[in-house]
Parts: C-alpha cells; structure tokens; sequence
C-alpha cells in the first residue's frame, strides 16, 4: 500500500469525520436521532461545486475560492435546517426521525431533477481543492469547536434535553431552542463535508447522498459511542477505513462490515467509547465514577451491617 | 403575609373529565402549604398546571401578582417556580455534580461565541457555578457522592437530589410531589426537618403534595384538601383532620367504618 493511496482513505475519513461530528452533538448529545444528514451534505456538496466551479464548465459554477464555497456550503445547510427544526422537531423522538429520513430523500430527489446542476448525471468537473491539509485543518477546528460547547452551559442544557426533556424544561431550559441550535450546528458540520466531499470526488451526484448515505453516519456516531467526540472521530477513522481495508474480499467486505459493527454493539451496547472521553480530564472522570461507586457501595453495606447488629 | 401564589378557579379538563374544578386558594410567601387527597384527586394536575406543563381550560395563576397562564414551563421556572417530580426525574446518567450543575446554569449567561472561544466570562462565571453547585451539595449532605451516577443513588438521596437541583435555580417557590414516597418513617422524618430547614435557608415558599399524615401534619402551615378535582376543605392541620367532609373521604363513611 503506497502513501497516496493511504491518504486517500484518510481524507475520506477526515471528510466523513467532520459530518459524523456535527451528527455527534445531535444525537449523541442532544438525543435525536436523523436519517437525512446526507441531505444536508448534498446541500453543501451542490452549493459548494457551484460556488467555485468555473464558469465556462457545464454546469456552470461562479468560480469563486474554496473557502467562500466551504462558507456557503456550511450557511446553506444550516439555513435549510432551520427550516426543517421549525417544522419538525415538536415532533416527539421517533417522528422527528421519520420526518427527517423523508427530508433527506426529498433533498437528494430535487437535486435528481433539477438540470441546472446536472440532474441525475451528476456534476462532473469540481476543482479538486479539498487538500489533506485543509481537511486536517477543518477537523480539529470541528474537535475544538464541538468539545468547547459540549463543556459549557449550553452543552450541558443539550445534554439534559437528551437525559430528560421534561426535567429539563422545568429546570429552565428552553428545549426547542436547544434542540434547533443543535440541529443547525450539525447541519453546518454535515454541510461543510459536503462541500470538502465535492472537492475531493471532484465529481458529484444525487445517489452519492441517498438514505444509505445518512445510515452509515448514524451508524458511525452508535458505533463510537453517543455523547462521546473521540468515539466519533474512532468511529469516523475505522468504519469508513475498514471497507478499504476489505477490499481484498471484494463482495464479502460489506457483511464483514456489517459484523463488526454488530460485534461491537452486543460487546459494547454503548458504543466503543461509552460516553467516554479520551482525554486527561475524560478519563480522570470516569475513575472518579468509578471510585463513588465502589464507596457507596461500602458505605451501604456497612450500613446494612450496622442495622443488623443494632 | 402577602401571597405569592394566587390561583382563582383553576380548572383543567381532559375531554370529558375535569380533572380540577374551580379551585382557588393562596400560597403565602414564605408558608409552607400541603395539598392533599384521595389519588386522582387532582393534585399531580395542579401542579402540572402551576409549572406551564398543562394550560388550564379556565381560571387564573398568578405569581408575585403577574399571570403565568400559558408561559412555557421554562419560562416560568426562569421567574422561580420550580418543582420536583412524583416519580423521580434526574439527568440519570450524569453524575450528582453534573445533574447539580446543569440546573444552575440560569446563574450564568455567557453566549455560544464565549464558550468556544473559552473567554474570560466564560472562565469566571464557569467557576462561579462549580463553586455554587458544590456548595449547594455540601448543604444537603450530597457532596460525599458528587461524582457518582445518579442512577446509583440509593432512592432516598436520588429524591434529595431533585430537591438540590430545583434548589440550584435560585427558586422562590418549590412544589414538592410526594417527596416522602416510599420512603421509611426514619428518612421522612429527615426530609420534614429538610423542607423546613431550605424553607428558611433559602426564603422559599413551599407547595406539598403528599400522602403521609405524619409529614402533612407536621410541616404544614395550612392544608388544602382536594376531592375529584375539587377543593373540599382547607385549614390548619387541625381544622382539616376534623372536617367532616375530609374524614369521609379518608375514611368512609361512618356506616362503611362500621361494616369493616
């Protein structure tokens, strides 16, 4: 295996990282669980080709610079979400993910139909601008950005909302707010691979984004772990390098993919990382967990022990 | 006392059921009040309608003499009425810090920008809350346990915890339902003492629902009795264990008494 194709498999992963990211705060976060995050990635796909495609190609882009692209790819989809939360997400759990899942085959058939952007032919001739560099760069922005909010108040809201909805509205917590911050967020996060995905490809088309699509990066954020960023960014590297490394086996490599994640799931039910951090305070965390537990349960017991000698 | 909590006519219908009926009464700043009756008396409702969770079908709540009627819940616990639940709701996978934690971020109000940006007012009002959310658990007795999962609290503490969540938003007004549940006469003992104590600690009015005598008699200033939906009685302990009405619908009637 030679260095270009490795990286290649990285920046997929890296492309993937930053949607699978974005999905982390929603679901594994905030609780709500979307089978149409590829829809927002064809946002951002489309928008972004169009922004720094040239304009003698067909079809005709404004060529403009990738980070305008990357800009507008990301403002796109969070725009369309807002739209979508505002309609969908007094929807409880299941219907919201329902309504989602149909949001994303709606996005993927107007692109399918619509000839301004090639239709189902697809876009040929983006500019291939999505470099290793700017997709390392995009994705520790992404780590920083998401691991910043997620230890702050509002992370901590969004967190109460996916424990306990009624809870945390009596705790003052404006749920839909925090729910539709959420869902922005992460459709900017899956609008921004998008636009790194379309200048990766250099090509692009509808059935890129299908239902499929939206799946595997639901599956990649289980896999890792809800409410877990260094199992999302585990997840991203392994499940999208794993078919890679199948390869050999040509048509077996998807039911190996298929049995690893179920491995993973019966072993670990919470994922790889269980809401576990991999970082100093992360894991200091979990040990102190641990070490509250083992006492109280001494303290228990000897309180039981207590009684009974009484 | 001026009351802080004023509810005229309240009623709520479910379809056809009227789960309360045109009841008023007051929640005067600083007393401790017991709302009590048979199970689907329409308590739980009450405070359902109290918190913004139902709206009521007609009538009036007021709190520090402005109408809270169809605010969202949120909103109204942001104006400081906050409650705990019947049966328990924590944030069950985070630890007793972090349930603590979450509920006092109405002390704090530094933005998005801020946060990510890790900020000096991010950083101060930050330290301010751990301070204040380990503070607030030291009172109750709970810091000993601070970093375990609240879904390995034994029951008793998990109860004692909603109270020091609710407590974390600075409340003036905390409606406890049926905070002694299955608890043992030792533990409700506790817990009267507690109510008491947090209602001079923190200058709160306190609303309680609950079905032991002992702790309604022994904590409460005044009692409302609820009956089907409707308020039958309301005085001090005294004057409510003695209403006729009230024993009926304890006890029976007198002809019932005899037969068993």
């Amino acid at each position: 295996m030679d260095w270009t194709y490795i990286q290649g498999i990285l920046m997929l992963a890296g492309i993937n990282m930053i949607a699978v990211l974005g999905l982390s705060l929603l679901t594994g976060f905030t609780g709500l669980f979307s089978f149409g995050h590829a829809g927002f990635m064809a946002i951002g796909a489309y928008v972004g080709a169009w922004i720094s495609a040239s304009p003698a190609s067909t079809p005709a882009g404004l060529g403009l610079p990738f980070v305008l692209a990357i800009v507008a790819g990301g403002a796109a989809a969070g725009l369309v979400s807002y739209f979508i939360g505002r309609i969908s997400l007094n929807l409880k759990g299941d219907y919201f993910c329902i309504a989602t899942l149909g949001f994303g085959e709606a996005i993927r058939l107007i692109f399918n139909n619509v000839n301004r952007f090639g239709g189902a032919r697809g876009w040929p001739g983006v500019p291939s601008k999505s470099s290793f560099l700017a997709i390392l760069i995009a994705d520790i922005v992404a780590v920083v950005f998401l691991a910043n909010l997620v230890k702050s108040r509002h992370g901590r809201n969004m967190i109460a909302v996916r424990e306990e909805e009624l809870a945390a509205q009596i705790a003052g917590i404006d749920v839909f707010r925090y729910k539709m911050i959420s869902l922005i967020i992460s459709a900017v996060y899956a609008g921004v691979a998008g636009v790194f995905f379309a200048h990766y490809m250099t090509f692009i088309q509808p059935k890129m984004f299908s239902l499929t699509k939206s799946t595997e990066l639901t599956i990649i954020v289980i896999f890792g772990g809800l409410g877990s960023i260094s199992g999302s960014v585990l997840g991203a590297i392994l499940l999208t390098a794993l078919p890679e490394i199948l390869r050999a086996f040509e048509m077996w490599r998807l039911v190996f993919y298929g049995a690893a994640v179920i491995l993973i799931m019966v072993s670990r039910p919470k994922g790889l990382m269980g809401g576990m951090e991999l970082t100093p305070s992360g894991i200091r965390k979990v040990a102190a967990e641990r070490n509250a537990l083992r006492e109280a349960k001494a303290k228990l017991l000897a309180e039981g022990s207590g009684e009974e000698e009484d | 006392m001026a009351a802080i909590l004023h509810i005229r006519d309240l009623t709520k219908q479910f379809g056809g059921l009227t789960a309360v009926d045109a009841v008023s009464f007051d929640v005067p700043e600083g007393g401790i009040v017991g709302l009590i009756g048979p199970n689907g008396a329409g308590k739980t409702t009450i405070f359902n309608l109290i918190t913004g969770v139902y709206k009521p079908t007609s009538g009036s709540i007021e709190f520090r003499d402005r109408s809270i009627v169809g605010l969202e819940p949120f909103r109204i616990a942001d104006m400081g009425i906050t409650r705990t639940f019947q049966n328990i709701r924590l944030f069950k996978n985070l630890s007793v810090f972090d349930n603590v934690l979450t509920a006092c971020h109405l002390s704090a109000n530094y933005s998005f920008a801020e946060a990510i940006l890790r900020l000096p007012r991010f950083r101060t009002q930050e330290k301010r809350l751990m301070a204040k959310a380990e503070e607030l658990l030291d009172i109750m007795g709970l810091l000993g346990y601070k970093d375990l999962i609240a879904n390995n609290l034994p029951y008793g503490l998990q109860r004692r915890l909603e109270i020091v969540r609710a407590l974390a938003l600075n409340p003036s007004l905390l409606l406890l339902d049926e905070p002694a549940a299955g608890m043992n006469p030792d533990e409700t003992e506790q817990l009267m003492r507690l109510i008491v104590r947090i209602r001079d600690d923190f200058k709160l009015s306190v609303l309680v629902i609950e079905h032991h005598m002992d702790l309604i008699m022994g904590v409460c200033e005044h009692i409302i009795v609820l009956n089907f939906g409707e308020k039958i009685a309301e005085g001090s302990a005294e004057e409510v264990s003695r209403h006729p009405q009230v024993i009926e619908a304890y006890l029976g009637t007198r002809e019932e008494a005899t037969d068993a």
